[in-house]
Formats: C-alpha cells, structure tokens, sequence
C-alpha cells in the first residue's frame, strides 16, 4: 500500500462520530449516500501526486494540521472582525438578494431573499434537509455522478458524506431572476484550524435565468481546510452567469469541486477569479448533455508570494452541436505556482462540437511556475476543436515603449498586466459584471483608483 | 538644449561610437544621416535610454542635466520625445489610456496638475483632427495592427500630446510610402518653433526634402564627420556617402 501523505482516519472518524446527527440523517437514500461516499473516499485516500489529476498540487502543506470541524459554529460567530460588514459587491441599483454562509453555516440575519419572483426558492440546505428532504432526493450527488464524478474525486466524495449546510437554488420553468444574487461565503472566524464541506445546489428547470455572485474569503490567521462542492443542473434553455471570486486568506486551502450538466440550448457562462488562499484547487467538470449547449469557462488567476493555484477543467461534449470556449489567464510574481489542467473531451457521436481553450499566463518573476495541460480527447470526426497555451514575461520592448513617453515603470508594468488580463474578463458575456473583476485585478496590481482608464475611454 | 560632449558608446563590449561632439540650441532642427553601421541607432538608442547600451566616455546634457544617468520616463519628462522606428504594439491597452496616462506621467514629473477626462478629451479631439488622424485610432490598442503609416501618425500624435522640448525622430521615414511621409512632415513640422529643437535621423535625403532641416551632420564609423546645411544632404544623395565621406 502506498504510503498516504494525509490521513483519512480522523475524517473517517468524525464521519461514524457524526452521521446520525447530520442533517438529513433520517432519510435512507441520504445515509446511503454519505455511507458510500464515505467509504470511497476511504478506499481513495486524499490525492496524492501519483494521481495523473493531482500531479501538480501536492496537499503537503496541510499535513499535521488537525483541523477541527465547523459544525455550527458560523451560526454565533462574531462578527466583530470584519470590517466593512458585507458590503454588497455591486452597486445598490436594488435591494441586492444575497445569500451568506459563515464557516460553512448559513445565516439568516446575514441574508436578504426577500422579493424573489414566485417559482424561485433559495434556501439554507440544512434547514431543508430536516424540513423537506425528499425534493433532494434526485439532484443531490446525482448531478455530480451524471456530470462526470468517475469516482476518482476523493474530495468530493469528503463533502458528500459530511456536508452539514449551504445553499439551494431551485428556479421553476422560464423563472427569471432579475437581479444578480450575491452568494457571500465568509469563512470560519475563530483562531482554530477549521475543516468545512459545504455544498451548493442549483436547479434552473426549463427557461430558467439567474445570474450568481460568489464570493469566498475571510478573516484572520488560522488555518481553514475549505472542501465546497457545487451541483449545478440547468434545464433545457436555461442560463446561469456563475461568476466566483476566490479571496480566501492566506491561511486557506481552498478546495472547490463544481459539477454541470447543461440540458439542449443552456447557457453556462461563467468566470472565476482565483487570487486567494495559500493553496487552491478548482475543479469543474461540464457534462452537455443536449444538443445546442453552450459552456463558457473563463477565468483568471493571480498569485504571488508562494501561493499555489490550480484550475482544473473537463468539458464533455455528449451529443453533436453543442459549444464550448474557455479562455484562462494568469499573473505569477514571486514564487507562486500555477497549475491550469483542461480538457475537453468529444464522445464519438458528438458530431459538429466546437471547443476551445487557451491558457496564458504571465510570469512576473524568475521564480514563478506554471504547469500547464491542456488536452482534447476526440472521438467524433466532425468537429472544431483547438487548443493552446503560452508562458511568458513582459514584453519588454512595450515596456520600454511605455516609459519612453513618461510612464513609470511600475505603472507600465501593471498596465500592461491589466491589458493581459482584460483580454479575458471580456470574455464574460455579461458585461454589467466585468468593471467589479476589473477592480479586483487592479486591487490586486494595487493601481486602483477612481479615475479608470475605462471612463476616459467612453469619453472619447 | 542638448550638448553631447566626445560621446563614446559600447554595445555588447564592442565601441560605436567613438567621440561624438554636437550641440543643438532651442529652435533648430539637426539631421545626422549616414551609412548602415555608423552609429546612427546607437545614439538614438543611447539617447533614449534604452537597456545594452553603455556610455564610455564623455556626456551628454540635456537642458544642462546629465541625460544618460535619467531613466527613461524621466527622460520624457525633462522634455524627450522619440519617435520610433519601429513603434511597439501593445495589445490590451487602449490608445486613448495610454495617452492620458503618458500626458498626465509627464505633467506630473513637470509639477503640472494632471488633466481631467474633459480636458484631456478637449486637447485629444484638438490635436486629432490638427494632424488628420483617424479618430478610430484613439479606440484602438496601441499600435495593435496598424499599418506602418498609421503607426507613424500615432507616434505624431503623442508628440504632439506631450509637447516635448527636444523631438528625437529615428529614421520615421523607413517603411513608409510618399502620401504617409507628407503626412508625417507636416505633423513634424506643425511642432517647429523657437522653444523646440529636433533631432532627426535618417538614413535617406527623402525625408529632408519635407523636414528641412537647419544643420545636417554625416556620421561615419562612430564619429560626425562633416557639418553642413540642408544642401549637404542634397549632396549626399547625389554622391552617395563614400564619396562624401572621403571628401572629409
């Protein structure tokens, strides 16, 4: 037996500790899930770096840290250490409808669902799970195993036999939300190292719109072993703008699974920005499942000190005619690593299927990585497909460009990142949500200022 | 304005250029032209303040300012401009930002209040249409696939926005056809005036035919070689350098 790095005792064992006071624990199918999640993720061990999937992102760093589990402690968390109390991301146009999860617990008092269009619930998952599990039954765990969950995924298999709370977004035929729902995922605020499993469920059912904004970070010092996982099922026609901005503190490992299946002509369209914690894996695996699906996976990574970020995709095209882009860039300074693994798969009768991807990333320092990967595994004959991926520095001569009309160099520096990594926030088709990524990645270059480019632009 | 005193030059440890003196006062226009290989590019590079090249000996003042020890933004700041050769594209960046940010770097290494949108808007629009320059460029990324007139009349453009005292124009003319030189002329000779001086240099006489210059030097193996005044280009076209260089 390979030598495991991190044990899966102490998880295993809160498990049998905990399951009959889990949520839901009255419902057969439920335990019956847990139970068999629980003993995949016992027979696959963490990943280590044999796994092909995990070659890249060693879990080393969280060895020895014996985190203890969230339970409710989100619930009475104080708040006192967050400064600006949860400040809407976008501008108040409208009572913003938000969600908040703290250490993995959600919270009324932090919420505002009020005004949802009837046919729309959004729920605590907890909560439903003792008051309504059955409307579950077909969707927990179950998007996940038609998504493409091969049962190489010991994390997710974690979260399914311990996730105690999170989210449930279910949208009725041709319901629309019309206002973006800001999902505010703050971590555990206490100062010891914390372990939570939150799980994320969304159903857009025929027709269905909503825009999604979500966002993790949080405060303090102590470790937090974050292991989220997402089940998204969008019905045929359905959209969902699923933007997700990673802003763990440095003390995080952040680990978010997320699984899609996408019904004929759905729309996802979605956008992360990854630039926090000490070591973040996202994984998102996309299942088209019928003709005419549409999948965008965009995003951006920005790393510094010694900050690992992995971005991991796998897009199945199942049928013919559906369509697929994922543009993922990336800025590396100091000693940060990147990881970005993509692909994209074409199942032989997956006739007229578009796919394509590209990874760049950026190296703003000598000692910087990435570990780039993109794939195609094409089965059918008739399709387009393309892959690519660059690693660079700065073009110096634009540098010198720059400065030789009086910019100074750090300012070139950062405009000329900012020009790179505009290139993909473009990408998101929903354009009222490109200015606030836009600000995070001049916050991350520290050149935010209230006067943007962007504005003198639009004057012209 | 500038006052280059027995200037010699390294590049990658070999000499260049091996004691050039010439002085430029406010208000005039020199042209050094010379052969493939004289130094023409060394100066311009060393002037501008691009990396790999090594002053050895000698100084260069620029408004009684050692130049080569200023970086390259501050350079632009004390009133450099040069107009490149080959400009850079910068894909991402829009040529309307880059220009408020460069005019706006320079006013506040000059202790100048930074423009507003409007303003800055008013002066763009001004000089835009004072050069004949397609205002679709301003929506642009910089430089980002436009032909090699067009990048030219972009480089006019933000000499004009940044009102520079000493114009440095590195052989402007390579590369383009008649109509876009005219062009280019005029853009250059529209910021003639007694405040400004220019350098021009050049490998052909063609460009001097529209930017008559006041002095023209010859510049041969690292060294100026002959002085004279626009009729020595004439000269040079109709001879050619090697005899005009050996009548030295």
């Amino acid at each position: 037996m390979a030598q495991e790095i991190l044990s899966t005792d102490p998880y295993l064992a809160r498990f049998n500790a905990a399951k009959a006071g889990l949520p839901g624990a009255g419902q057969s199918w439920l335990s019956e899930l847990r139970e068999q999640a629980a003993a995949r993720f016992r027979d696959l061990g963490f990943p280590t770096q044999r796994h092909e999937s995990w070659k890249y992102t060693p879990l080393k760093a969280m060895k020895g840290v014996s985190f203890a589990p969230a339970g409710g402690t989100g619930q009475s968390a104080s708040l006192d250490r967050v400064p600006s109390l949860l400040a809407p991301l976008l501008p108040e146009s409208q009572p913003p409808l938000r969600a908040t999860l703290v250490g993995g617990a959600f919270r009324p008092d932090l919420s505002s669902l009020d005004g949802l269009p009837a046919g729309a619930k959004v729920e605590a998952l907890g909560a439903l799970l003792e008051r309504d599990p059955g409307v579950l039954e077909s969707w927990l765990g179950r998007i996940a195993a038609e998504g493409g969950d091969r049962g190489d995924q010991p994390l997710l298999a974690l979260n399914t036999a311990l996730f105690d709370d999170g989210l449930v977004i279910r949208l009725g035929r041709n319901v629309v939300l019309d206002r973006p729902l800001e999902l505010t995922l703050l971590g555990p605020l206490g100062d010891e190292a914390t372990q939570l499993h939150p799980r994320i469920l969304i159903v857009l059912e025929e027709g269905a719109q909503a825009t999604l904004l979500e966002h993790h970070f949080g405060y303090g010092d102590a470790p937090v072993f974050h292991n989220g996982v997402s089940e998204i099922a969008l019905g045929a026609n359905a959209r969902l703008t699923h933007v997700k901005l990673q802003s763990a503190p440095a003390s995080t490992f952040h680990f978010a699974t997320t699984h899609v299946t996408q019904d004929r002509d759905s729309v996802y369209d979605s956008f992360t920005l990854n630039h926090g914690a000490a070591l973040s894996r996202l994984e998102t695996r996309v299942k088209l499942l019928g003709e005419g699906a549409d999948c965008h996976l965009n995003g951006a990574y920005l790393l510094r000190d010694r900050q690992h970020g992995d971005i991991t995709t796998a897009i199945d095209h199942r049928v013919p005619h559906c369509t697929s882009k994922e543009v993922v860039k990336g800025a590396l300074d100091d000693r940060a690593r990147g990881v970005f693994q993509g692909l994209i798969r074409v199942a032989p009768d997956a006739q007229k299927s578009d796919g394509r991807m590209l990874n760049k990333t950026l190296l703003l320092s000598d000692k910087a990585e990435i570990d780039t990967k993109p794939e195609l595994e094409i089965f059918a004959d008739d399709v387009q497909c393309a892959h690519g991926a660059t690693a660079g520095e700065i073009d110096h001569h634009a540098l010198f460009y720059l400065r030789s009309r009086g910019l100074p160099e750090a300012r070139a520096r950062s405009l000329m990142v900012e020009a790179f990594l505009t290139e993909t926030v473009e990408e998101l088709r929903a354009e009222a949500l490109r200015p606030l990524l836009l600000e995070r990645i001049r916050d991350w270059l520290g050149t935010r200022h209230d006067d943007t480019p962007g504005k003198g632009e639009q004057a012209a | 304005m500038l006052e280059i005193k027995n200037l010699h030059a390294t590049v990658d440890g070999a000499e260049i250029l091996k004691g050039i003196d010439l002085t430029i006062n406010a208000g005039e226009v020199h042209a050094i032209m010379g052969p493939n290989g004289s130094g023409k590019s060394t100066l311009s590079y060393l002037l501008s303040g691009r990396e790999g090249y090594e002053m050895t000996e000698g100084s260069v003042l620029f408004k009684g300012k050692e130049l080569l020890d200023l970086e390259p933004e501050e350079r632009a700041g004390e009133g450099l401009f040069l107009a490149f050769q080959y400009p850079v594209e910068i894909p991402g960046v829009p040529n309307t930002t880059f220009l408020k940010e460069a005019v706006n770097a320079v006013r506040k290494y000059r202790g100048e209040s930074e423009l507003d949108a409007m303003e800055f808007v008013k002066q763009l629009r001004a000089k835009t249409k004072e050069l004949g320059v397609n205002p679709d460029f301003l929506k642009r990324a910089v430089n980002a696939g436009f032909s090699g007139g067009e990048k030219k009349r972009n480089e006019m453009l933000q000499m004009a926005m940044l009102e520079p005292s000493l114009c440095l124009l590195d052989e402007t003319d390579s590369g383009l056809d008649i109509d876009a030189l005219k062009a280019v002329a005029e853009g250059v000779n529209a910021m003639r005036g007694p405040e400004r001086a220019m350098l021009v240099i050049t490998h052909y006489q063609r460009l001097l035919t529209y930017i008559v210059p006041d002095k023209v030097h010859v510049l041969s193996k690292g060294r100026i070689v002959r002085s004279g005044g626009p009729e020595l280009a004439q000269e040079l076209e109709e001879k050619g350098y090697t005899e005009s260089v050996e009548a030295a």
